[in-house]
């Protein structure tokens, strides 16, 4: 199908395009990649009046080292994160699921703020950010705000992010000493989106887990933290194996969607199935460490 | 809301090129309807099934994703373009020696991914071919014919085949 007729504006600095939102609002729509915005204008499922484009926004863009932290610009290519050494060497979760991040021509034009703002609920980065307990810095009329990844994802498309403000850059932890990563996801085809999956932050020792973070996305409305299944895991030692009644604790954590891509019971089962894959994987990271 | 039509000037294959479109005109409408370059062809139009696949700067993407109005001062190569400067003609001749064709319609999109995988590696495990093609959908072929010709134009180059 063809896009619906809407404006389209591009301003030539980060204030200007607050400014076109704070006149806008909601009849505006940021398009950053467009790798999922214009889709969706494509099948006039979103008919914004106005569209900002702020791809020439450069410093919404780019990859720093900082003290604590790797900041990566919202406007900054899912290629550029992959090809980043900075990531590389310091967020081995995001180098470890960008490869699962769409496919090579969506990566060359996908945003990683794009992905985070958007919130999709099988995408990959927002899953990652919030097992990294990442920081979301938001820019407004009102000025600049940070918000933990923690109390960013409110539910399917919808975030802390008000009509009028614009996602600027994430905020991403270094990894302490001793702490491993895995990701796990399952997709009918490598690239699309997941109808399961897991991003999991460990510190393990003598193979007990003495604290973990499972963040599940693909399954559920929102990326959600799998709290009962984290809890029933700490203290305990892998030994090749581990008791199956802990995955059950996912049932209380997890509400699955059922949809065409599975029934409710069967996303169950395979994000019992990826949890024991993310945590033996993360074992096995500790012992090569 | 009335037709709010937008200038750009653009290199497409080389041609430096000025035009006004619609906001809403997507890259491949324009280069097909606008421009006559017909070999970027449509098949989803959501950025599933890569048959649109362009170069723009540098890089492949989808062309049913990026919107015109964005391509002001952009570098654009097609399948048109990038068949005349011969940059594939060793890609292309695998293509039909291999059948990795049969209706045709998903080529010009294979060859423009295909082109940049052989661009940017040298070499590369067959399991890493797929993968970097899996964004791109073959209803035909069943796709081993695809990897083929990329796998062996890969080879070739290595060792100077031409």
């Amino acid at each position: 199908m063809k896009a619906p007729k809407f404006r389209f504006i591009k301003p030539q600095s980060l204030s200007e395009a607050i400014g076109l939102l704070s006149e806008f609002e909601d009849e505006a729509r940021i398009l950053a990649g467009g790798q999922s915005l214009i889709p969706t204008l494509n099948m006039r499922l979103s008919q914004p009046e106005v569209v900002i484009d702020i791809n020439k926004l450069d410093e919404l863009k780019g990859i720093s080292l900082e003290t604590d932290h790797v900041r990566i610009g919202a406007m900054t290519r899912h290629v550029e994160v992959m090809g980043s050494a900075l990531v590389n060497e310091n967020l081995p979760l995001i180098a470890e699921a960008l490869p699962y991040v769409a496919h090579v021509a969506v990566r060359n034009r996908g945003t990683f703020g794009g992905s985070i703002a958007l919130a999709d609920p099988a995408a990959e980065l927002p899953a990652c950010i919030l097992a990294l307990q990442a920081e979301i810095v938001l820019e407004g009329p009102q000025g600049r705000r940070k918000v933990d990844a923690d109390d960013f994802f409110h539910g399917l498309y919808d975030t802390a992010m008000r009509p009028d403000e614009i996602l600027t850059e994430v905020l991403l932890p270094l990894a302490k000493p001793g702490e491993v990563f895995s990701f796990m996801e399952l997709s009918r085809r490598k690239g699309d989106y997941a109808q399961a999956g897991v991003a999991c932050r460990a510190l393990i020792s003598s193979k007990t887990f003495e604290n973990i973070r499972l963040v599940y996305f693909g399954s559920e409305l929102k990326p959600t933290v799998g709290e009962n299944v984290i809890r029933a895991l700490e203290g305990q030692t892998w030994s090749g194996d581990i008791d199956e009644k802990i995955f059950s604790q996912l049932e209380d954590d997890l509400d699955p969607i059922d949809n065409l891509h599975g029934s409710a019971a069967l996303k169950m089962h395979w994000q019992k199935v990826l949890t024991k894959r993310a945590i033996a994987a993360a074992v096995e990271k500790t012992e090569l460490v | 809301m009335e037709d709010e039509k937008i200038q750009i000037a653009l290199r497409v294959n080389g041609e430096q090129i000025t035009a006004s479109v619609e906001a809403r005109t997507h890259l491949v409408d324009f280069l097909r309807s606008e421009l006559e370059l017909t070999g970027s062809h449509l098949g989803c139009e959501h950025g599933i099934c890569g048959a649109c696949s362009v170069r723009l700067d540098g890089v492949v993407v989808r062309g049913c994703l990026v919107l015109a109005a964005q391509c002001d001062g952009a570098e654009v190569t097609t399948i048109e373009g990038l068949t005349e400067s011969g940059e594939i003609s060793d890609l292309q001749e695998r293509f039909v020696n291999r059948n990795a064709l049969q209706c045709g319609f998903c080529t010009p999109g294979m060859l423009m991914t295909a082109a940049e995988l052989l661009e940017r590696k040298k070499s590369v495990p067959r399991e890493e071919i797929r993968e970097f093609m899996s964004g791109n959908f073959c209803r035909c072929t069943g796709y081993h014919a695809i990897i083929d010709a990329i796998e062996e134009t890969m080879n070739d180059r290595r060792s100077g085949v031409q």
